[in-house]
């Protein structure tokens, strides 16, 4: 266990494994289903900065790169990461060779180990004890690898390769990296590490969590978690790191048929979900629900200023849509729908035709010419009552060139010029979106389902290529923005 | 695999839990119908009086709690009738002579020992629909202020807790104040296993511990 701490303590391995200077895959193979064959690939295919050798028992060339027949043949010093992909019994001779020439970190794929009965598990005991040996931080077994965007660096025997960006990603299951990264995947949003953490022999989620809290490249941290080995020591190790960053947490085996379904899976211990939601909670975690839920909160977290407050205003362009995010806000405990201030309601007087709605949501009922709906959205983000704003309706008028532009009236009639102009109004308000934002510290979170369906359509576009949420619902919105305003509480109250 | 354990009597388990300002009510423990007399006397009537003992678990199940006794000549009847049912295996028994506390709400709150997480501190409604609405929360030692203030906020049904048929909010400072006693409690003796605090009855806003049962490594 010291040993273990020891090696933890040196963030020069964690180093190794997120941004090796060099990789060696191990157990290389020519067929293009092959795990040897895969990792390789995902590696070379994008562009990591560091040097890359492929050791194949028969040599040979692959994918254009000459193989090592060894590990033995690898340049001492060259390689600080491992990618293992041999059968478990060949693992200790080649770890023994891997120390010899210098690495520090090890990502063994191979299965075999403690989710193979006995057997595996006494083979799974050595393997920890072998790295702890030779001072190789183990990574795994078990698992399907892992990314680093901002290196380049794709050592995963799956897709996807997402975008560099600030959210560190850890699973006890290696799907659920591969959904989180799937959804981020065209949000716009990027991650900085993902890692399926397979067995977690050595290293488990609170090691990665500790790691991505003291990262610079990791602002937020996602995890998936089934089960705990030692659920106290758990949270003390997560409270310590959402004291730094937010962590979102998505919990596997919540019923007893899933505790089920997650002790065949990662052979852990299921938990009273009524105190591990009170865990959560006192450790300052942001809970979610499902993998949506999950990406929405890291996503919100990624980007967007916590709220000062729980003071949410609704901006929409038209009225049903405030409606039901009016409902959503009034049964949240996190958040309050504030009176429209009398300020707010005399600069959107002056501004605005009589019809539009004069509370909050504050609907403009489609009362908006050139530049009226990026001056009310600055009177209220502006507005020092106001700690988040909820903007609706962005995009409809881009949805309404798009239906134009496919027509058989286009370009005639005059639709060629109104196309281009609902398409400009639209990327001004993301623009102004962005810069408000910015401008006043303050989160504004958009909501429309033409982000999920049309995702061309210029204004949520717009936003995903500033590195901005769009939201496909308000609901989803809403849910995002408690997290942020419970965990800006967490921290007030607790001084941080 | 766990230790073995025993469980303190009612009295005793106030009495422990009083000095971490989990407020009872006014209580005599006597030993035969005369004294209850006399006790029921001092507390003013109406009184409760319950069979008390290190053994005793289940007290409503086996007919060992009587409620409302307005008279002398009530509680003299009750304390012999209780006295009659005591088992050998309840160990020295006793009756039990309290106030009567007046409350249309009940709370339970605990502590259990988790095998995962370890010692929490629980909170939930109490009465006959506790456990199908299971409303409850937790959180693990020790607590902090905070953490007991929002334990009690995670309840889900707060409406309980605000004015109720007639009678004022539950006082939140109050309930915090047990909770973090309980924490305390539990914190300073290695020894205890569970804590259970049921009914919790809020009379006039004011949680009252009206029974306890301390559950402690044999």
């Amino acid at each position: 266990m010291n040993k273990t701490a020891a090696i933890l303590a040196s963030s020069e391995r964690f180093n190794a494994l997120f941004s090796p200077e060099g990789i060696a895959v191990i157990g290389v193979n020519s067929h293009p289903a092959k795990f040897g064959f895969v990792a390789a690939h995902n590696i070379l295919r994008h562009d990591y900065c560091g040097r890359v050798f492929l050791v194949k028992r028969d040599s040979g060339e692959l994918l254009g790169e000459k193989c090592l027949e060894s590990v033995d043949d690898i340049p001492d010093g060259a390689v600080d990461l491992a990618f293992i992909c041999t059968p478990a019994a060949a693992n200790p001779d080649i770890l023994r060779s891997c120390a010899a020439k210098g690495v520090k970190a090890a990502f063994v794929v191979s299965a075999g180990y403690g989710e193979a009965g006995p057997e595996g598990r006494e083979a799974q005991a050595e393997l920890v004890k072998l790295c702890e040996e030779l001072g190789i931080l183990l990574a795994g077994p078990n698992g399907q690898g892992l990314v680093s965007p901002p290196v380049g660096l794709c050592a995963q025997i799956v897709a996807p390769m997402p975008l560099p960006g600030n959210i560190g990603v850890v699973s006890q299951s290696g799907n659920l990296v591969s959904s989180f990264m799937n959804l981020v995947e065209g949000t716009g949003i990027g991650i900085s590490r993902g890692i399926s953490a397979g067995n977690c022999a050595a290293l488990g989620v609170a090691d990665y969590l500790e790691y991505f809290a003291q990262d610079p490249e990791t602002a937020v941290s996602l995890a998936y978690l089934e089960g705990l080995p030692d659920g106290r020591t758990f949270f003390d190790r997560a409270k310590k790191a959402s004291r730094v960053q937010p962590l979102v947490l998505l919990k596997g085996g919540v019923t007893s048929g899933g505790a089920k379904a997650a002790a065949s899976h990662t052979g852990s211990l299921a938990s009273n979900d009524r105190i591990f939601h009170g865990m959560c909670r006192q450790a300052g975690i942001s809970r979610v629900a499902d993998v949506e839920e999950a990406v929405d909160t890291a996503s919100a977290f990624s980007v967007l200023p916590l709220p000062r407050g729980r003071n949410v205003f609704v901006l929409t362009t038209a009225g049903g849509w405030g409606v039901l995010t009016a409902d959503r806000i009034s049964r949240s405990r996190d958040l309050s729908l504030m009176d429209i201030p009398p300020d707010i309601m005399a600069g959107f007087d002056a501004k605005l035709p009589s019809r539009w709605s004069r509370s909050n949501p504050a609907d403009l009922a489609g009362g908006e010419t050139r530049d009226t709906l990026p001056e009310c959205l600055e009177l209220v983000v502006a507005h020092p009552d106001v700690h988040a704003v909820v903007l609706l309706g962005l995009g409809i008028q881009s949805n309404q060139a798009h239906l134009a532009r496919e027509g058989k009236f286009y370009p005639d009639n005059g639709l060629e010029r109104i196309c281009k102009y609902h398409e400009r109004q639209d990327m001004r308000y993301a623009d102004a979106v962005v810069d408000l934002m910015s401008e006043y510290d303050k989160p504004v979170l958009v909501a429309t389902e033409l982000a999920a369906v049309q995702p061309d359509n210029p204004g949520p576009a717009r936003l995903r290529a500033c590195g901005v949420p769009c939201f496909s619902t308000s609901h989803r919105a809403v849910t995002a923005l408690e997290h942020l305003a419970r965990y800006a509480k967490y921290r007030e109250t607790r001084g941080i | 695999m766990r230790a073995p354990t025993r469980f303190l009597s009612e009295f005793e388990s106030k009495r422990r839990l009083a000095s971490y300002g989990i407020q009872s009510v006014s209580e005599r423990l006597v030993f035969s119908a005369s004294e209850a007399e006399e006790a029921g006397r001092e507390l003013g009537f109406p009184v409760v009086a319950k069979l008390c003992g290190e053994g005793i678990a289940h007290k409503t199940e086996r007919g060992l709690v009587r409620l409302g006794l307005a008279t002398p000549e009530m509680v003299r009847v009750a304390a012999e009738e209780l006295l009659a049912k005591a088992r050998p295996e309840d160990g020295e028994t006793g009756v039990l002579l309290g106030e009567m506390v007046f409350g249309t709400r009940e709370l339970i709150a605990g502590v259990v020992d988790d095998p995962q997480f370890g010692k929490c501190v629980m909170i939930g409604f109490g009465g006959i629909f506790a456990e199908v609405l299971a409303d409850v929360s937790f959180r693990l030692l020790p607590l902090t202020r905070q953490d007991a203030i929002e334990m009690i906020d995670d309840l889900e049904t707060q409406a309980v807790l605000e004015d109720f048929r007639g009678e004022p909010p539950v006082n939140r400072e109050k309930l915090v104040d047990i909770l973090l006693g309980l924490s305390s409690f539990a914190e300073a003796d290695e020894s205890i296993v569970s804590v259970d605090v049921n009914p919790l009855i809020v009379s006039q806003g004011i949680p009252i511990a009206v029974d306890a049962l301390l559950e402690v490594r044999a």
